[in-house]
């Protein structure tokens, strides 16, 4: 069961075709889940602690905006985590949670330095499409390695 | 919130068939023994519990239609009140639009879940690129 880094990284659609072809999908909503439910966070919905800045500090310069930064100390712990990437390009949905644009950029920017098995599609707008865009990741996903944990 | 360390995770159901709807997919979370809370909404079903139980009933339930019930983790349990518009004074949920429009393409991956198997993509059709502003602007003057 590899890591897979989904873009977008709170995607229905990956984070479903990930679990489905057998591995783990490394999405923005596990992390979530886990800052609300940190005992010792002071003031919700602010969910900032004061380490948050730092750890962003790793992936965005301190000129760059603090909600990069706040953005990236969630996304960047995901990269680093990564075993492989799925991107997908030209979601028209790209706003919301996700419409950070230059966080997206800087996202995927670093998900492309990364040395792992990437695999990059565009979002489908046909039935066609949506064949090949299915046909593809399920290809990715089970040409990774798929064996049980170890542990 | 009890104060053990229960690992407790939410997740969101969603029912794009013909053949479940999504209160069929509640009752069947309703018929399992698991502790768990659920919560019907408009687009399928919210999961809540320990993550054993609920991984549990989430399979079950796709079980129903593998193709057609797409689930995925969800941050915020519902009704958390720095999510749930009842105590926001209403409009959609922070992540709503999203979802909404991830739905509205669910049939199209749903089908093409159905015809993996037998899909060719050397027979793949090309899909026309993006019409450049330019040429679109040529298409409205030539027709004035």
């Amino acid at each position: 069961m590899a890591k897979i880094f989904i873009y977008p990284t709170n995607s229905l659609i990956l984070s479903d075709l990930v679990e489905r072809f057998g591995h783990k999908p490394l999405a923005m909503m596990e992390k979530i889940r886990e800052k609300i439910t940190t005992v010792g966070i002071d003031s919700p919905p602010i969910n900032i602690t004061p380490e948050d800045p730092k750890l962003g500090l790793k992936y965005a310069a301190v000129e760059v905006p603090a909600g990069v930064r706040g953005r990236m100390s969630i996304v960047g712990p995901l990269i680093d985590e990564a075993e492989a990437a799925i991107i997908v390009l030209d979601s028209a949905s790209a706003f919301g949670c996700m419409g950070c644009a230059r966080t997206n950029e800087l996202t995927k920017f670093l998900a492309r330095q990364k040395d792992i098995p990437r695999l990059e599609v565009k979002y489908p707008r046909t039935e066609e499409e949506g064949k090949d865009f299915v046909y593809q990741i399920a290809e990715f996903l089970n040409s990774l390695p798929n064996e049980e944990d170890e542990e | 919130m009890s104060g053990e360390d229960v690992d407790e995770i939410t997740k969101i159901v969603v029912i794009d068939s013909e053949s479940v709807l999504p209160s069929d997919a509640a009752m069947k979370i309703y018929e399992s023994d698991v502790d768990i809370t659920i919560k019907e909404t408009c687009f399928g079903t919210m999961v809540t519990g320990p993550r054993d139980s609920v991984e549990k009933v989430v399979a079950e339930v796709r079980a129903l239609d593998p193709n057609h019930v797409f689930v995925k983790q969800r941050g915020f349990p519902p009704g958390d009140e720095r999510r749930c518009r009842a105590s926001r004074g209403g409009g959609p949920r922070p992540g709503f639009h999203y979802l909404r429009t991830e739905v509205a393409s669910l049939p199209i991956i749903s089908r093409a879940l159905d015809e993996y198997e037998t899909y060719n993509p050397s027979e793949k059709e090309e899909s026309p690129d993006k019409i450049s502003p330019s040429k679109l602007k040529d298409i409205i003057e030539s027709e004035l």
